[in-house]
């Protein structure tokens, strides 16, 4: 081959490699600025921020929004978070479904819709997960971002050889020091998730919480699924509500968070502050490593042919069956079992009582779906409208 | 600790363009289409890291 022929081959693969590059890279810049609109609710009283808890957060990627639903009225204070693992969209839907929707008439609500934020700006390297997912409402489409379990390493690196637990001390996989449900209670000088959790942290005892809810998903192949997971202090609580919801909306057991397991909110928030806390998994095929195409669909529908298949050799440890885990089941299971905790800790702590209105239940959101209790920002004051 | 992250994370970018450049020179001098084509692939990653996109 001649050198001008040389020349000419290394120009088109430089510019074929050039033009793939500013394609992937406009579609990796536009997902991590992509903003998510919230309408402040009914009941939304503040928002604030959680480096208002945590200076050294102000500015960074994991500033998110703190919504405060306060009654006015004397009760106890309830903290609901959603996106501790971005890649299960059951938790953040829900938080904004109380956001949106939610009205106090005794206590307060304390709601986070992106525990973290950077986990959400970026998806999992090399499993195709799609960047975008919609939700159909009355009045259209309404976009969000598809995330994963652990901070983007543009926010977070290097990552050590392996984890060490602050302050356990318990070793970890290395990648965890990402994963915004293994940094519990977290460290001031940490990295930037251990930093989240700290400012969490803070939060809870500043704002006096009593009790605390992390929203999750979980693959079928995982053992603790359909499921609530309480801290030793929440333990009558998660047990009542497992046997009431069990018998009349949907089925869901109860677990104890493991004493020697650390770094996850259901163990550390209990340890390391007055509040009760309590972590929910609600079904979600899409986690499976056996599954089939990841795309919206089966994100949104919860149906694959392949965990299917491997609920047929027993290896899962929830049913699934051709109507799979939809999006509106596992939002509206989320949604119930909140209420029904919330209503369950007024009635064993008298005087602490956290009441809420407005929010559908289960049966509600299965049957009118999760994007009917979307406020619809286009009539939305200017002011009202919050993004995350 | 998170001074010690930041100082290896400004490394691993001057590594990355280091890595940019000696890709990109190897992409001149070389007489083989199959290495031109290869180096030239090689870079993407290493760029969009340097941009901050991936």
């Amino acid at each position: 081959m001649t050198d001008r022929n040389l020349m000419i081959v290394k120009l088109i693969s430089l510019a074929l490699v050039v033009t793939a590059m500013i394609i992937s890279g406009v579609q990796f810049y536009n997902h991590r600025n992509f903003q998510e609109e919230v309408v402040k609710g009914p009941g939304v009283t503040q928002v604030k921020k959680l480096s208002d808890y945590f200076e050294p957060l102000k500015g960074s990627i994991n500033d998110c929004n703190i919504y405060i639903l306060d009654s006015g009225v004397p009760g106890g204070t309830a903290m609901l978070i959603g996106r501790s693992h971005p890649e299960e969209p059951a938790g953040n839907l829900a938080t904004q479904i109380f956001v949106e929707n939610a009205k106090l008439t005794q206590g307060r609500l304390i709601v986070v819709i992106s525990a973290n934020q950077s986990a959400s700006r970026v998806t999992r390297p090399g499993d195709a997960y799609p960047l975008y997912y919609t939700i159909e409402t009355p009045w259209g489409d309404k976009k969000f971002r598809m995330g994963d379990r652990w901070t983007s390493p543009l926010d977070s690196w290097p990552d050590p050889e392996v984890y060490v637990h602050y302050p356990s001390g318990q070793l970890l996989a290395y990648m965890d020091i990402r994963n915004f449900n293994r940094t519990w209670p977290g460290r001031d000088n940490g990295m930037i998730t251990e930093q989240t959790c700290y400012a969490f942290m803070n939060l809870i005892r500043e704002e006096k919480v009593d009790i605390f809810v992390d929203l999750h998903e979980a693959e079928l192949e995982y053992p603790v699924i359909s499921t609530i997971v309480a801290h030793q202090n929440a333990a009558d609580i998660a047990g009542m509500a497992s046997m009431i919801l069990t018998s009349t909306e949907f089925r869901i057991g109860m677990e104890y968070s493991p004493k020697s397991l650390h770094g996850l909110s259901h163990r550390e928030v209990g340890d390391h502050s007055d509040a009760v806390s309590i972590l929910l998994e609600a079904p979600q095929p899409f986690l499976d490593r056996v599954r089939g195409i990841t795309d919206e669909k089966l994100l949104l529908t919860g149906q694959d042919e392949f965990v299917m298949m491997a609920g047929k050799y027993g290896l899962l440890y929830e049913k699934i069956d051709e109507k799979g885990w939809p999006i509106d089941v596992r939002v509206g299971r989320h949604c119930s079992t909140v209420l029904s905790i919330f209503e369950l800790w007024g009635d064993f702590n008298p005087g602490k009582e956290v009441l809420i209105t407005g929010v559908p239940l289960y049966s509600e959101i299965v049957k009118n779906g999760t994007g009917y209790y979307f406020l619809d920002p286009s009539k939305a004051r200017p002011g009202d409208i919050y993004y995350e | 600790m998170a001074i010690l992250n930041s100082i290896i994370s400004i490394c691993y970018y001057l590594i990355s363009a280091f890595i940019v450049f000696v890709l990109a020179k190897s992409i001149i001098k070389t007489k083989n289409i199959q290495d031109a084509i290869l180096y030239s692939v090689m870079l993407m990653p290493f760029i969009l890291r340097i941009l901050r996109l991936k």
